[in-house]
């Protein structure tokens, strides 16, 4: 005991780094802040250390080249002893990092923590959100299979709409004029090198400043932020109520920390390495590509702007989102902190928060995406085939091969890209079911070209009987009026 | 020599040397944006792309579309498979092709040809075209991206080597290109 003591002295002597490191851990913070509240950024941090130690293990076997990278991943999960769990260490990390930074960002927005003089805090972990966001998407392309194949496709069409420099952008962004072995090593220098470095330089920043400003106090409704006042208040507040953060609040940091490193390695028993799916090889075409989970709400979006405002939306909405943040603290600087006094910031959340869960929900299902074998995999129920004529079942028989069955469904099965055509016939009379099945339109393509007039009578016939049984379908009143009260009594 | 005269001095002296470290920064920093501008700045002035063979006439029989796959002309050994390019090839009368780019207009998936409905398909957001490449229905704001294409010797040739995508200037001129329905 008595020589790690003097061990310990020889090296402070020559380092002088006990005192402060002693006063840095025992510093006065206010008696409110030691809150289960106020554990997400050190939970941030910790899931970030995971990631280094992670991704430097990783790094042993991992090979950044577009021809071996994908076999080094399954040499990873199947060929090295617990390969597949630092992968899905790795991977699980990365998303509860993104989770929890977005958690955190949510709380010191809802608790006023971005106001004066915490201001550039608030910037540098904007730009904090940012790298990680950029870890996300090139830790996604180092996962070099078909979803990061086609993931990079949709990344340089993005990047090809900017006006002016857009074609050069893809080049440097591909390294080059197609997907290929540039693209994967620049990826790897900047999900290794470059985003890394950014981010260990703005945490530090991040943190410098938190603690040479103080935690932001915990907020009570009608203390009101004043530049002229607060950091006054703020000392007085620590002098007369605060509290030692070592060990006093830091104990919490610590359980909570704790906790989240024991989630990801429970997510990375039980579930796994994220893929990678099947081999970033262009010529396999039969792939629907998707993003991670945390880019899905992108995906949900691409899909349902209208062609027109896309381009612009794409470019300009990003770029607003990004100033706002940054803008806030001087927009908002001084006032209420309380979440209770701002219910615009708290709807503001909501709104959010709702808008990409529902993204992100739909794109988990993505009903804009045509069934692409429903037709040949997909049967039409029973119901709909039992008694029907010769004529009907035929109609059947081309809604199935015509590949009618992609984008409708029938009883919930087949595509969702289209309306579900289990009653059609109560919205669309004959002829109305004609004009559409030939001329299409509403997002529908023309099928006049493809169907023979043979194909298009069976086919609407069919469509025709679909209806419940105790509703008529939908008829044409003026046409029965002018063909003559006879013949429509006889149709 | 006053004290006042050492500071200024030596004050002057620590000036020349940041500019001296300015004009090798300079010095230096030309090559570097160089270097990470090459994939902008062609090698050639040709650009990325030359006339590629799909093979003979005979693979593509008239009225059908069939997929066909070239090697990407800029290639390194460690590209893998990624060099390998897939597209779509209409022959439409036996006389007149359309090769289509395997990349939707929207965001670059992979279309896919049904023959039955005489539709290309998108996996990703639904976009869809007719057999000519144009636009059906869907989020793609135009028609499939087409290649520049020349039959000699009995072979299909076409003009490839970069990606198409949305905002290319080369893309648009070649899709842009008169359609045979």
């Amino acid at each position: 005991m008595r020589l790690i003591q003097q061990i310990g002295e020889w090296f402070d002597l020559r380092l002088q780094l006990g005192t402060p490191i002693r006063e840095t851990a025992e510093h006065r913070v206010p008696r409110e802040t030691a809150s289960w509240f106020y554990v997400f950024g050190s939970a941030a941090l910790t899931c970030f250390m995971l990631q280094i130690v992670t991704g430097i293990l990783l790094a042993l076997i991992y090979v950044p080249s577009a021809g071996e990278a994908w076999n080094s991943l399954q040499t990873l999960n199947h060929g090295i002893a617990l390969g597949w769990f630092i992968r899905a260490l790795h991977g699980w990390g990365s998303n509860f990092m993104v989770a929890i930074v977005l958690i955190h960002m949510v709380q010191v927005f809802l608790f006023g923590a971005y106001k004066f003089p915490r201001e550039l805090t608030w910037i540098v972990g904007v730009f904090l959100l940012l790298v990680t966001l950029g870890m996300a998407f090139s830790g996604q392309v180092l996962r070099f299979d078909q979803d990061a194949y086609w993931g990079l496709g949709i990344g340089a069409s993005i990047a090809s709409r900017v006006p002016l420099i857009g074609p050069w952008a893809v080049n440097l962004m591909l390294g080059g004029p197609i997907i290929a072995g540039a693209t994967l090593s620049r990826f790897f220098a900047l999900h290794v090198f470059v985003i890394p470095g950014l981010l260990i330089a703005f945490v530090g920043v991040h943190l410098l400043m938190v603690l040479k400003l103080g935690i932001n106090e915990w907020p009570m409704p009608g203390r009101i932020v004043r530049r002229a006042t607060y950091i006054q208040e703020y000392h007085e507040l620590t002098r007369k109520d605060g509290i030692p953060f070592v060990p006093e609040a830091v104990w919490k940091d610590i359980f909570f920390s704790g906790f989240i490193l024991l989630a990801i390695a429970v997510c990375a028993v039980h579930f796994g390495p994220f893929g990678p799916s099947g081999q970033p090889d262009p010529r396999i075409i039969q792939t629907a590509p998707r993003p991670d989970f945390f880019f899905l709400w992108l995906y949900a979006l691409l899909s349902f702007l209208p062609p027109s405002a896309e381009t612009p939306i794409l470019l300009i909405g990003p770029a607003i989102g990004i100033v706002f943040l940054l803008a806030l603290p001087f927009i908002a600087g001084e006032g209420e902190k309380s979440w209770k006094r701002r219910p615009i910031a708290v709807l503001t959340i909501l709104l959010v928060a709702v808008a990409l869960g529902t993204l992100t929900q739909l794109a988990e299902h993505t009903p804009w995406s045509p069934a692409m074998d429903a037709w040949s995999s997909v049967p039409i129920p029973g119901e709909f085939l039992n008694g029907r004529t010769a004529l009907e079942r035929h109609g059947a028989l081309v809604f199935q091969v015509k590949q009618c069955h992609n984008c409708h469904s029938l009883d919930d099965q087949g595509g969702h890209r289209g309306p579900a055509l289990d009653a059609v016939a109560l919205r669309l009379t004959e002829d109305q079911l004609i004009r559409q099945v030939i001329q299409g339109g509403g997002n529908m393509p023309a099928y006049g070209k493809n169907l023979s007039p043979a194909e298009t009578t069976a086919l609407v016939a069919f469509l025709e009987t679909l209806h419940p049984a105790n509703q008529k379908p939908a008829r044409n009143a003026s046409q029965a009026v002018a063909l003559g009260a006879s013949e429509a009594s006889s149709r | 020599m006053s004290t006042e005269n050492g500071i200024s001095r030596r004050a002057a002296l620590v000036k020349v040397g940041m500019f001296l470290n300015g004009v090798v920064g300079v010095f230096l920093a030309v090559p570097i944006v160089r270097y990470l501008l090459s994939p902008v700045i062609r090698e050639k002035k040709t650009g990325y792309e030359s006339w590629l063979s799909l093979g003979g006439l005979e693979q593509f029989p008239a009225g059908q579309t069939r997929l066909a796959t070239y090697k990407n002309p800029v290639v390194n050994v460690w590209d893998g498979e990624t060099g390998d390019v897939p597209c779509w090839v209409r022959n439409i009368d036996g006389q007149k092709f359309q090769v289509f780019a395997i990349n939707c207009a929207h965001l670059g998936c992979p279309v896919r040809w049904f023959a039955q409905s005489n539709l290309f398909m998108c996996p990703c957001h639904g976009g869809a075209y007719y057999q000519d490449g144009s636009r059906a229905s869907g989020p793609p704001e135009r028609g499939l991206f087409q290649y520049h294409y020349k039959i000699e010797e009995g072979k299909l040739l076409i003009k490839a080597g970069e990606m198409p995508t949305p905002g290319q200037p080369v893309a648009n001129k070649a899709g842009g290109k008169t359609t045979c329905a």
